[in-house]
């Protein structure tokens, strides 16, 4: 079985024209990697918006080449306005918290192997699964389109408060068309996630093969049919409160609007009592909440999934890391409040937001024990794939410990909205989640594109980019101790002035770090086409996706999905539909 | 070498980290108000708890990752699928402590949001709106006057639409840029907005509170020491957030009394 | 390699989850009633849509259960909630619906109640449940017009932004009710008692009676007073 594999070996449909094999494609493995493509050119867009925030940060008055092409009222002279700093850090957010963080990990990475870990054929409803890509390329094009109307993208941020997202024009400008389109295409984009969703969970339920107990899924199926059921469940409740705030802004209903608005002398809501901002809070965090989930369960799926192979030891603790994920999933509905510690909401509330909070911590606690007590007293082989999961804990911890102060109503108080914030969810679920994507991507190339992706090349990329996070993120945690506020385009307070050298410091190391991302980029185009050719198993692995097994007859599971040197065995992997033999 | 590389940075990451949050009292801006060493305490409680939890994972990544890295010696990974014991062991640990910090953090809460101001507090209205904040204070009547949506004009200097010449309560109403309270005497601040949400935040007070329009929320603090210090505002709230701020001028009780005068009579 | 080795054949349950003859099969397809079943064109086990329909069924309900949470706090909060008497129109087609999935209960227990590979002549039927629900939300329309000409229209005040929202999300959802049975009535003349025709009819009836049951829901939401 150590022959060579052709370059796209696992496309079992039949070719009918280009159109039907590549672009309109029901096959899974086609789906999941135009997701994949899909997150990798947001994440691309996403990236340049942040370097062009961060350079205005640091030098404010700089010219950008070519800004005011982009917009000619956001640029002028290619000088960034504090206004246009605004549009950009709406579109940068949104980009990469719904196109980038929900869309490669879960519908990219878990589209293509999911059915393969599981023994399944394909996706339950493999038209749904296209149609929901394709719902998901609108909802991008919709929101991309907001760069090229003239008032630009919404400046409300990626929550959009309303009022300031309901009241039109008058709150500013991208607050007329842009913000219409940014809340059409977040609508857009949560039908396409809950038909996505409800296909990952049919196909977990129905579509596993023989033999594949639900004790036996690998920790990646788990990850991904617990987020399926987040999705499902929160997208419902943002979609409707999109339908909503619409509504608010095109047929002057007032869901959200109090009465008695007054913008630039003139009163704007007529009525005495009128709707509730935080009713808005309420339900986009009861969705925003689950979302951070959604963003990192999955990472933490496949990170649990590389170490195991490359310490060649067991996941330590299957069961409680199962546990540990059904635990989160159900708690972070519970938590949503402690976004709103300060909003207005009563403070009692507040206390028992603050205790959730706490004790949605712990199973995250858990699991990061076990990632250490999994790689502890193993053989560690530190392929680029594995070095990324190890960056993924190290990146987990320095993000998620700093939960602890937010979780705290008091402390919050001071922190909130401080670049103590910035940095907290940034390195927990932006960092630590793609450096999890990361690791998936090294470690399925060579199923998804049949060859390797370059070791040496990938060696740089990890190391520049660990480093290049630290020194972009934890900066953040101290300017937030000093007070500084997020979402400001320039320091103009007094206090804030001394941190301009941590300002330049971060976007030069955020300027290299994006840099560095071109390796990767090069190395996985040059793979795809160059790259040497995969074995069946290079790294020795496990899971029923490297048994090249889904030929006419769908594989039979008898064990578990970790079994690393075994005691007794002379190999130190057995494959999951390696069958049993009775020892003598 | 990878595994070199992988230990070393992680310590140097935790020696950083450890060495500027060592110093991190240099980082707090300094603490002006009754509630503040509070919120100061259980923020550096937390530092500290989660300062030793990362050093323990990081450098615990460090040691396993050089200790176990495979060396081509033969040696096998231990089998071993896990340790129940252990696992609950960790999890109540972690569970006690992460409860047992919630609870002390409560204390401070309270004191900040579940108790009502204390009697003789002095009153003060703040209202937000694109981008400015205006501050009112009721006079010798200790009543504000109504406020008319219609009336409202900031150009003419009425941000609150006061009418003056038909409501009684407002004629003695102070309307002013600044924010002027006397230092060692309780405040309570009733925050509102005129238009979209904003916040009132003055770190030197350990104060941050949302602004909403329609509702009215209040707050409470006593300043513990004179000086001026910068009110601003940090919930996203348009074009000009970035530059909406005012100043909280704490003063001593004689010189306050005399501000407010002078404020007064520019009414 | 040693411990890769081809995989022992299947359970034959199993291999019937399988259909080797998909690829290419563009829908139609062969039929397999025996052994559990197949959909057509794909490997996918029937009841994995009435998985499917469940999931569906989860989102609506988290869908309305969000605006449900709406409808309290901006009732609860504001004084300028006025009560609207809601159209009468609403009662009869009220009515309608409740007949409607009555008609279409008859059909489900008619296609089960036959034994396998029977012919079966559910076009009427189906055409009537069809029209049945084209007349609700012809009917759901009328009382959007009989507001209107009392001069309420969505902005008029939060309760009738509810009214208007709460009938169009439910309208909505029933239309994609109709689109399914109009599907299947289309397929009417070439369906039969098959493992196949009674789950495409079972979950288009769980799926009517579940918009059926919302209704009610909708209808108690507007109605009672809190």
């Amino acid at each position: 079985m150590a022959e060579p594999r052709a370059a796209a070996p696992l496309h079992s449909q039949a070719a009918n024209g280009f159109l039907r094999k590549y672009v309109f494609s029901t096959d899974h493995k086609v789906i999941g990697k135009q997701y994949f493509f899909l997150a990798l050119f947001s994440v691309f867009v996403g990236m340049i918006l942040s370097w062009l925030m961060r350079i205005h940060l640091a030098w404010p008055k700089t010219h950008i080449p070519g800004l005011g092409v982009l917009s000619s009222a956001g640029a002028p002279g290619n000088v960034m306005t504090p206004e246009y700093y605004l549009s950009l850090l709406t579109l940068h957010g949104t980009l990469m918290i719904f196109f980038v963080l929900t869309t490669v990990p879960q519908n990219g990475l878990g589209n293509f192997f999911l059915p393969l870990q599981i023994g399944a054929r394909e996706m339950a409803f493999p038209r749904l699964n296209m149609l929901s890509f394709w719902i998901a390329c609108a909802s991008l094009a919709v929101l991309l389109s907001t760069l090229f109307i003239t008032d630009g993208p919404p400046i409300s941020g990626w929550t959009a408060y309303p009022p300031l997202s309901a009241v039109g024009t008058a709150a500013g400008p991208g607050e007329g068309l842009g913000q219409t389109l940014w809340i059409l295409s977040i609508a857009i984009f949560c039908i396409g996630s809950l038909l996505g969703s409800i296909n990952f969970i049919a196909t977990t339920l129905d579509l596993r093969t023989s033999g594949m107990d639900l004790t036996r899924l690998p920790l990646t199926c788990w990850a991904w049919f617990i987020t399926a059921v987040m999705s499902l469940l929160s997208f419902a409740v943002l979609l409707g409160a999109c339908v909503m705030l619409l509504l608010d802004r095109l047929g002057h209903t007032t869901f959200f609007v109090p009465g008695g608005l007054v913008l630039n002398d003139y009163v704007i809501s007529p009525s005495s009592a009128g709707g509730s901002p935080l009713l808005w809070q309420h339900l986009f965090w009861f969705f925003g909440h689950p979302e951070v989930y959604i963003a990192i369960l999955p990472g933490m799926g496949i990170v649990s999934h590389v170490l195991a192979c490359f310490s060649r030891r067991p996941v330590f603790g299957y069961k409680s890391m199962v546990l540990a994920l059904g635990v989160i999933g159900f708690l972070s509905f519970t938590v949503w409040g402690h976004h709103m510690f300060v909003s207005g909401m009563s403070p009692y509330a507040g206390l028992a937001f603050s205790a959730l909070t706490m004790v949605i911590a712990v199973p995250s606690a858990l699991k990061t024990f076990n990632w250490l007590a999994t790689i502890w007293r193993g053989t560690l082989r530190l392929t680029t794939a594995m070095l990324f999961s190890i960056g993924f804990v190290s990146l987990f911890v320095a993000g998620g410990l700093t939960g602890l102060f937010l979780a705290d109503p008091a402390v919050d108080a001071y922190l909130h909205a401080t670049y103590f914030v910035v940095g907290h969810f940034h390195l927990v679920m932006g960092a630590a989640a793609l450096f999890a994507v990361f690791s998936g991507t090294y470690f399925w190339a060579p199923k998804l594109f049949g060859r390797m992706l370059d070791e040496r090349l990938g060696q740089i990329h990890f190391w520049i980019t660990l480093g290049g996070v630290y020194c972009i993120f934890m900066p953040m945690y101290f300017m937030g101790l000093e007070g500084a506020p997020r979402r400001y385009s320039e320091f103009t307070d007094r206090f804030l002035v001394p941190l301009a050298p941590f300002n330049r410091f971060m976007t030069i190391a955020a300027l290299i770090t994006g840099a560095a991302q071109v390796i990767f980029m090069f190395n996985l185009i040059w793979s795809i086409f160059r790259g040497r050719k995969a074995t069946e198993n290079p790294w020795e692995a496990t899971s029923l996706e490297w048994s090249g097994n889904l030929g006419a007859r769908p594989p039979v599971v008898y064990r578990g999905p970790y079994e690393y040197s075994v005691p007794g065995e002379a190999e130190d992997y057995i494959m999951q539909d390696f069958p049993k033999v009775a020892k003598s | 070498m990878a595994a070199l590389a992988v230990a070393l940075v992680l310590i140097l990451l935790t020696a950083i980290s450890a060495g500027l949050f060592w110093g991190h009292a240099g980082w707090l801006p300094v603490d002006t108000s009754a509630h503040g060493p509070g919120v100061d305490h259980e923020l550096n409680l937390t530092l500290l708890i989660t300062g030793l939890l990362f050093g323990a994972a990081q450098l615990g990544l460090a040691y396993a990752v050089w200790k176990y890295r495979e060396r081509g010696d033969g040696r096998k990974a231990a089998g071993g699928r896990g340790n129940g014991r252990l696992e609950a062991v960790w999890t109540l640990a972690v569970a006690a402590l992460f409860v047992g910090l919630i609870f002390t953090g409560y204390g401070v809460w309270a004191q900040m949001y579940l108790s009502p101001a204390p009697a003789g507090a002095l009153r003060i209205d703040v209202q937000g709106e694109q981008f400015a904040y205006s501050f009112r204070y009721p006079g010798p009547d200790g009543r504000f006057g109504p406020i008319h949506a219609d009336k409202i004009d900031d150009a003419g200097g009425n941000p609150w639409g006061l009418d003056r010449d038909r409501d009684a309560d407002s004629k003695d109403d102070v309307v002013t840029a600044t924010l002027g309270i006397p230092v060692g005497r309780p405040v309570e601040l009733l925050l509102r907005s005129r238009d979209v949400g904003h916040s009132f935040d003055v770190r030197e007070l350990r104060i941050q509170q949302d602004m909403l329009p329609g509702v009215e929320i209040p707050v409470h603090f006593t300043a513990t020491r004179s000086g001026q210090y910068e009110i601003i505002c940090t919930q996203l709230c348009g074009l000009g957030h970035y530059r909406m701020r005012a100043f909280l001028r704490v003063l001593p009780e004689a010189d306050f009394e005399e501000w407010l005068a002078e404020q007064a009579s520019a009414q | 390699m040693a411990s890769r080795v081809a995989a022992f054949p299947g359970s034959k349950s199993l291999r019937d989850n399988f259909d080797p003859g998909r690829d290419g099969a563009g829908g139609g397809g062969i039929e397999h009633d025996h052994g559990g079943g197949q959909a057509p064109g794909g490997p996918i086990p029937l009841h994995t849509y009435y998985t499917g329909l469940w999931l569906v069924l989860g989102a609506i309900v988290m869908f309305f259960a969000g605006l449900t949470s709406a409808v309290v706090v901006r009732k609860g909060i504001s004084s300028d909630w006025a009560v609207i008497a809601l159209p009468r129109i609403l009662f009869f087609n009220t009515l309608v619906l409740a007949a409607s999935s009555f008609l279409l209960e008859r059909a489900r227990r008619q296609l089960r109640g036959l034994p396998l590979g029977k012919d079966v002549h559910l076009g009427s039927r189906l055409g009537a449940v069809l029209l049945l629900g084209l007349t609700f939300l012809v009917g759901q329309l009328g009382a959007w017009r009989d507001l209107a000409e009392r001069g309420i229209f969505l902005a008029t005040n939060p309760s009738s932004s509810f009214i208007y929202l709460l009938t169009g999300a439910h309208g909505f959802h029933l239309f994609g009710g109709l689109v399914a049975i109009g599907y299947a009535a289309l397929r009417a003349p070439s369906l039969t008692a098959s493992i196949r025709g009674r789950t495409l009819v079972d979950v288009i009836a769980i799926y009517w009676h579940f918009v059926g049951i919302l209704w009610i829901y909708v209808l108690a939401l507007l109605t009672l007073k809190m």
